[in-house]
C-alpha cells in the first residue's frame, strides 16, 4: 500500500483516515519561526461526506487509498442489490443499500452512474446530475389554490418524492436535479 | 512538447514593488546609522534547533545557513556597532503557501536596546513599507488570556489538550511537551486572528521557548523575545540578546539532546559564534523579518510565490 510523506499530500490525494477512505482538500503547512511543524489537511469522507480536518506532524505521513473512480450502466436491482457495469471493460459491480445513498431514488435502468471503488469495491455511487422521470402518483391538483405555493408533491417511478408545479398530471415526464432533489422542467420522450 | 513552468512565479509588477521596497530598508537604516553588511551563506557549523533543518553542501560539508545570526553577532562582538543585513537563508523541508526553503530575511542588531526599543524601530520600518498604523503590543500572557480564557506559563498539559480539542483540534500524534501544544494553540487557533487591522508584536515568551534571548528571573521566568504578527501571519521574531557564553553553549548541548531523541542530524555547535560571545557580545537586541511576508502584505498575495521572481517548483 502506498504511503505518503506530509509534504506529498497534494488536493484530491486519496488517503485512509481512521478506517475509513477519504479525499484531500486542503494541505496547509504551518510552522512557527520556532517550534514544530505540522500540517493542517482538510479531508472529505468518501464514505459519510463528511469534511474533517485533522493536524499531523509534518515529518510524519499517512496511509494512501486506493480510490478510482469509474463510470458504468445501471443494469438492474435483485430485489436488495444494484447491479453496475462500466463502460470500457464490461466490467460488472454490486452496491449494497448504504453505498447507495440516496443514489437510488433516481435511477432507472440503464441509468448512467459513477462508482467511487475503494480496493474494488463500491462506496459510493453518484446518479447523473439531471433525470428524466415519469411521475407515478400525484393529485389532480387545482388551479387556483395557491395555499400550497402553486405546488403538489409527486412520487417519480424510481419511488422518490418532489414538488411539482400544479399543473403537471400523472403519467408525465419530469426532469429532476438529483443534486438538490429538485423539479426543474416538464420533458418529453 | 512539454510545456515547461519558465515563466515567473511573481508579476512583474511584484517584483518592482520588491525592488521598492528593498530600497526603502536601505535608505531607512542608512540614514539611521546602521551599517550594511554580508555574511556567509555557507559556514562550517549551523543551527541546533531541533525544529529547523539545514541543508549540508556535498563535497564541502558546509552548511547553507538558516539565518545570519551567528556571523551578525560576531561582528557585534568584534565592535560593528548597529548593523543590517538582506539576505537569503535556506530551510530544508519548508514548503507551503507561506513557505519557500529558500527565502529573503532583512535582519538587523541594535547595540544598547532591549526588545521594547527593537520594537519602537520595527514599528517605524514597517509603518513606512506598509503605510499602516502603530502596532499593538501584548504579552504571549494576555493573549492566551484574551482568546483561550488560559494562562500559558502554569496551565497543565491537560489543560491545553482540552482547550485544543474544545477549538476544534484534533492532532494526529502522541504529543506530550507543553510548548508544543502552546505552539498548536498560538498557530491553529490564535495566530490567524492577530493583526487584522494593524501588526501586533507579541512579547514575553515562556522561558522555555527562548531560543537565543536573554531570560529574566521571575514568576514566571520570561524570555525577552517578540513576534511580529500582521494580517493572521508571523512576519518577525526578535530577542534581546542572550550574552552568556556558558548559557548559550548550555542551550546548545541541550538542542543536541532533544535531536538526538528525534534521531535528527547532530550538527557541530558554532565553536566562533560561542568564542565572540565569551569575548563579549555587546547588550543588544535583534531581529528577523521575512521580506517575502512583508511583500506579500504589501501587494495583497495570497501565496510566498506570488513575491519571488522564481518559487521553488520553478527554481
Amino acid at each position: 500500500m502506498s504511503v505518503y510523506n506530509m509534504n506529498e499530500v497534494r488536493n484530491g490525494t486519496k488517503v485512509i483516515l481512521d478506517g475509513d477512505p477519504g479525499v484531500v482538500l486542503e494541505n496547509e503547512y504551518v510552522k512557527p519561526g520556532k517550534g514544530q511543524a505540522f500540517n493542517r489537511v482538510k479531508i472529505r469522507n468518501l464514505k459519510t461526506g463528511r469534511v474533517i480536518e485533522r493536524t499531523f506532524k509534518s515529518n510524519d505521513s499517512i496511509e494512501g487509498a486506493d480510490v478510482v473512480e469509474v463510470e458504468t450502466q445501471y443494469l438492474y436491482n435483485d430485489g436488495t442489490l444494484w447491479h453496475f457495469m462500466a463502460h470500457d471493460n464490461y466490467e460488472q459491480y454490486i452496491a449494497n443499500e448504504v453505498e447507495m445513498g440516496d443514489a437510488k431514488q433516481w435511477l432507472k435502468e440503464q441509468a448512467n452512474c459513477v462508482l467511487t471503488l475503494w480496493n474494488g469495491s463500491p462506496i459510493l455511487v453518484a446518479p447523473p446530475i439531471f433525470v428524466i422521470l415519469k411521475i407515478a402518483e400525484t393529485d389532480p391538483g387545482l388551479r387556483g389554490d395557491t395555499s400550497s405555493g402553486g405546488s403538489k408533491t409527486a412520487k417519480l417511478e424510481t419511488g422518490a418524492v418532489i414538488r411539482v408545479p400544479l399543473f403537471l398530471q400523472e403519467g408525465e415526464l419530469v426532469k429532476v436535479d438529483t443534486r438538490t432533489g429538485e423539479y426543474v422542467s416538464r420533458a418529453k420522450e | 512538447m512539454t510545456t515547461r513552468p519558465w515563466q515567473p512565479s511573481a508579476s512583474i509588477d511584484a517584483l518592482h514593488k520588491r525592488a521598492k521596497v528593498l530600497r526603502t530598508i536601505r535608505d531607512f537604516f542608512t540614514e539611521r546609522g546602521a551599517l550594511e553588511v554580508e555574511t556567509p551563506l555557507l559556514s562550517q557549523a549551523t543551527v541546533t534547533d531541533p525544529h529547523i533543518h539545514s541543508m549540508q553542501v556535498q563535497p564541502s560539508s558546509y552548511y547553507l545557513q538558516t539565518s545570519p545570526e551567528y556571523a551578525m553577532k560576531r561582528l557585534l562582538a568584534a565592535g560593528s556597532g548597529p548593523i543590517f543585513q538582506i539576505t537569503k537563508a535556506f530551510r530544508q523541508d519548508e514548503v507551503g503557501r507561506l513557505h519557500n526553503p529558500e527565502f529573503t530575511l532583512l535582519e538587523w542588531y541594535r547595540p544598547g536596546y532591549d526588545h521594547h526599543a527593537l520594537m519602537d524601530e520595527m514599528d517605524a520600518l514597517l509603518q513606512l513599507i506598509l503605510h499602516c498604523t502603530t502596532a499593538d503590543r501584548i504579552s504571549y500572557q494576555a493573549i492566551f488570556q484574551h482568546y483561550l480564557q488560559l494562562n500559558p506559563h502554569t496551565a497543565a498539559l491537560e489543560e491545553l489538550q482540552q482547550c485544543a480539542s474544545q477549538q476544534g483540534i484534533v492532532v494526529k500524534a502522541n504529543i506530550t511537551q507543553r510548548d508544543t501544544w502552546l505552539q498548536i494553540l498560538l498557530s491553529h487557533a490564535i495566530e490567524p486572528q492577530l493583526g487584522q487591522k494593524q501588526p501586533l508584536f507579541l512579547y514575553d515568551f515562556p522561558a522555555s521557548q527562548a531560543a537565543l534571548a536573554k531570560i529574566r528571573a521571575g514568576n514566571p521566568a520570561l524570555a525577552s523575545r517578540f513576534e511580529v504578527y500582521y494580517k493572521g501571519m508571523e512576519l518577525a521574531n526578535g530577542f534581546h540578546e542572550l550574552q552568556n557564553a556558558v548559557e548559550q553553549r548550555h542551550r546548545f548541548a541541550k538542542d543536541l539532546a532533544i535531536r538526538q531523541q528525534l534521531q535528527l542530524a547532530q550538527p557541530h555547535c558554532d565553536e566562533n559564534f560561542l568564542a565572540a560571545l565569551a569575548q563579549g557580545l555587546p547588550d543588544c537586541a535583534g531581529v528577523a523579518l521575512g521580506i517575502d511576508r512583508l511583500l506579500m502584505i504589501a501587494t495583497s498575495a495570497i501565496t510566498l510565490a506570488e513575491t519571488m521572481s522564481f518559487d521553488f517548483t520553478r527554481a
